[in-house]
């Protein structure tokens, strides 16, 4: 036993020899195997004298955040107008061969992809409301289609949480077969895309990959791949050609971190989509106490609900494809959800710390979003940005929310601007 | 035999229980002191344009608007109250409950509250109209009220990051001036920012027309709007809707929301429209059939880069 834990300490740095793998869980209970990678003593620092203190989370977690949005910007400023491709078709294609019982991530990695599927699902429909997934596994050899591309989340979460099993080999041909075939017939303004989450080491095709690399290339299909286990040269090839992004998860925050960078919008390769103008509907709020059929359950309801413009159907939430007339429906903020995508802000610049203990005094000592105080104990000058455009001091939890989640800059918001110019927005 | 050790095992069934329901009061006192501890952030429109022409005087609505502030600090020990000030040129705090606790600028005639807030409103106010100076308009101009939105979803943030026990947010606009159509965006994000983060904005609309932005607000993110009909009774609207906790609302009859329209209004004539075409690139909302989209420039039918071949051209049909 002593072994095989010592063989799963040393695996955490390259995954080659999962055939090897003793079963362990006849060793170790549930809480010991919690903490049996867990070495919360590296999280521990000694300063000059000797004395213990825990590492500074947030400067680090703050310079990760910078190096990401600086990796982002530079990719960015490569072409002069970056286009989102905003109407997304997406298909995750899980990987259910035998390497996913694998027990690295805990309790098992079917689990845990389950798990972080679900979480990006969710954010995936919040950040991009008009756009379908679809959901595919690889079991045995041969790729099934476990729910058709549509946009409500309910359904794909209920799907995944069914009983899961694994095994068998894995076909990375195969699912590129099935989820090709699927996402050729949707309409040309949408992006098509594909995420495989893949856990084993090996693909079993029964013909040649690149030729179904070539295809996909051909119809315009964004294939990325997240691995589990080790990076291997066909998922390379195959996000190279297709224009994706590849890359393989060291642990469970890491795999969490890697699948929540594709709920943004992708910068859309502009040939990949043919611009058109999509016919879709504003439906009103029925009035409280009105009884009518709903036509997505097929039963009276009383109430809460909305109607077609064009065929007067009743539905149940936004936004949804009426099932009658086929309309698109939505409502303005799904709309108004995107236009952030479209409206970027800029990433704030460091300011140096000496700025601040400027003895004119013209610098601010508060955070302009929340008043909090931009100095250490002491008075030594802390760590803060400003907007390039509006030259407001903003401490580093605010540039960290600003940028996530308000995409709003306080400061250039507060401002009227002395000229008439366009600020943003329509 | 049996007699003794089940007597103790009795005796320590119920020492433990009593332990434990002990620990779960205690923890119960602890969530019920937190849930109804509230910080409440106003939003407090202080656009000239729109007070010099409005028929209730901004004396007035600031002596309600006091008095209620007084009312929220009194209702729990624990609360606070934070006052961000939304000018036509720019968005300041001009009151914090728990920064002033200390300072005391009474001069025995008015509270603590009173004084502060006035004379930081005062020096807010000159500052703010020498920042409009330049301009000469006639037509009457919003205030700003996306960036006081922002500046408050900042602040509650911090609110968040200071620990466990902290109060529940939630954000309070007072706003008479109407919508401005160049903030639409950057209100749509502060309001989804806030739905995330389960901030409830209310709003209280003092103006002449509806503010459909503002019932939106309040719609999305399970506050309450309300437009009250008898201005010389706002304190009574004030203190009966918007002063309770968030944990006792589920005890109140509050106004609920009727007819918040959520249709879409097309870029070309800005009418509303129920039915209309999306740009598939940008997500603009047009009303009938163009050439090319007027935001983005992407003509329809074709790729973006490539000139328009033949082949290209009939694939222009529509696809609803």
């Amino acid at each position: 036993m002593k072994n095989g834990e010592g063989r799963r300490l040393n695996k955490q740095a390259g995954e080659d020899d999962e055939e090897e793998e003793d079963d362990l869980e006849g060793g170790l209970e549930a809480w010991e195997r919690r903490y049996a990678e867990d070495r919360s003593w590296e999280a521990l620092q000694e300063d000059e004298s000797g004395l213990l203190q825990p590492i500074d989370n947030s400067a680090i977690y703050h310079a990760q955040y910078r190096r990401r949005l600086r990796a982002l910007s530079l990719a960015s400023s490569a072409a002069s107008r970056i286009q989102k491709g905003l109407i997304r078709f997406l298909y995750v294609v899980i990987d259910l061969s035998r390497a996913a019982s694998e027990m690295d991530f805990k309790p098992s990695r079917m689990v845990v992809v389950a798990k972080h599927v679900e979480a990006f699902i969710r954010e995936f429909f919040d950040q991009n409301p008009l756009s379908q997934i679809g959901l595919a596994i690889i079991k045995d050899g041969v790729a099934h289609c476990l729910t058709d591309l549509g946009g409500s989340p309910e359904s794909h979460i209920k799907a995944l949480m069914g009983k899961l099993s694994c095994s068998g080999d894995s076909s990375l041909q195969n699912g590129l077969d099935l989820v090709h075939g699927f996402l050729n017939q949707i309409p040309t303004y949408g992006h098509r895309e594909v995420l495989i989450l893949y856990s084993a080491l090996s693909t079993c095709d029964p013909g040649d990959i690149m030729e179904t690399i070539q295809k996909c290339k051909k119809s315009k299909l964004r294939c990325s791949v997240i691995g589990l286990s080790a990076e291997m040269f066909i998922c390379k090839h195959l996000c190279q050609e297709t224009g994706g992004t590849y890359s393989v998860a060291l642990d469970e925050s890491h795999f969490k971190e890697l699948i929540l960078e594709h709920a943004p919008p992708p910068p859309a390769i502009a040939e990949f989509a043919i611009s058109n103008l999509i016919k879709m509907g504003f439906p009103q709020r029925a009035a409280e106490g009105s009884i009518s059929i709903c036509s997505c359950h097929k039963e009276a309801k009383v109430g809460v609900g909305y109607t077609c413009p064009r065929c007067k159907a009743r539905v149940c939430e936004l936004p949804t494809e009426c099932s009658i007339c086929g309309l698109q429906l939505v409502s303005s903020p799904h709309l108004a959800r995107s236009y952030h995508h479209l409206f970027p802000i800029a990433p704030f610049n460091e300011v140096p710390s000496s700025r601040l203990n400027n003895s004119h005094g013209r610098s601010p000592s508060t955070c302009f979003g929340c008043q909090q105080s931009l100095l250490n104990l002491g008075n030594k000058p802390g760590l803060s940005v400003a907007c390039p455009k509006c030259k407001k001091y903003f401490c580093l939890e605010c540039d960290i929310y600003i940028h996530e989640s308000l995409h709003n800059c306080p400061g250039c918001e507060s401002y009227r601007p002395s000229k008439p110019v366009a600020a943003s927005g329509e | 035999m049996a007699s003794a050790p089940s007597k103790l095992y009795s005796g320590l069934s119920l020492a433990l229980s009593t332990i434990f329901f002990f620990f779960k009061v205690v923890e119960g006192l602890d969530s019920v002191i937190a849930d109804d501890v509230s910080l409440v952030v106003v939003l407090l429109d202080t656009n000239p344009f729109f007070w010099t022409t409005s028929s209730f005087p901004f004396s007035h609505f600031l002596s309600h608007v006091l008095a209620f502030l007084n009312a929220i600090l009194t209702l729990n020990q624990l609360n606070q109250v934070v006052i961000i000030a939304t000018g036509c040129n720019s968005c300041d705090y001009v009151y914090d409950s728990s920064k002033t606790a200390n300072q005391s600028f009474g001069n025995g005639r008015m509270p603590t509250l009173c004084a502060t807030l006035l004379q930081n409103l005062e020096e807010f106010m000159t500052k703010d109209e020498k920042l409009g100076i330049e301009e000469a308009e006639e037509r009457i101009t919003g205030s700003l009220l996306s960036g006081s939105l922002s500046m408050a979803l900042c602040y509650i943030q911090r609110v968040f990051r200071s620990g466990s026990l902290h109060p529940q947010p939630r954000i309070l606009c007072l706003q008479g001036s109407p919508d401005g159509p160049e903030q639409y965006v950057a209100i749509m994000n502060a309001i989804f920012s806030a739905q995330r983060s389960m901030v409830p904005i209310d709003s209280c609309y003092i103006g002449v027309q509806n503010s459909a932005f503002l019932q939106q607000a309040s719609y999305i993110t399970g506050g309450v709007h309300h437009k009250p009909q008898q201005l010389d009774g706002l304190f009574q609207y004030l203190l009966t809707i918007f002063a309770t906790d968030l944990h006792s609302r589920s005890f109140l009859q509050l106004p609920k929301p009727v007819g918040v329209d959520f249709r879409a209004s097309c870029f070309c004539h800005k009418n509303t429209i129920d039915m209309g075409y999306i740009c598939s690139v940008c997500l603009s909302i047009f009303c009938t059939r163009h050439k090319k989209c007027s935001t983005c420039g992407s003509t329809f039918g074709q790729a973006q880069s490539d000139d328009a071949s033949a082949t290209n051209r009939k694939r222009k049909a529509p696809d609803s």
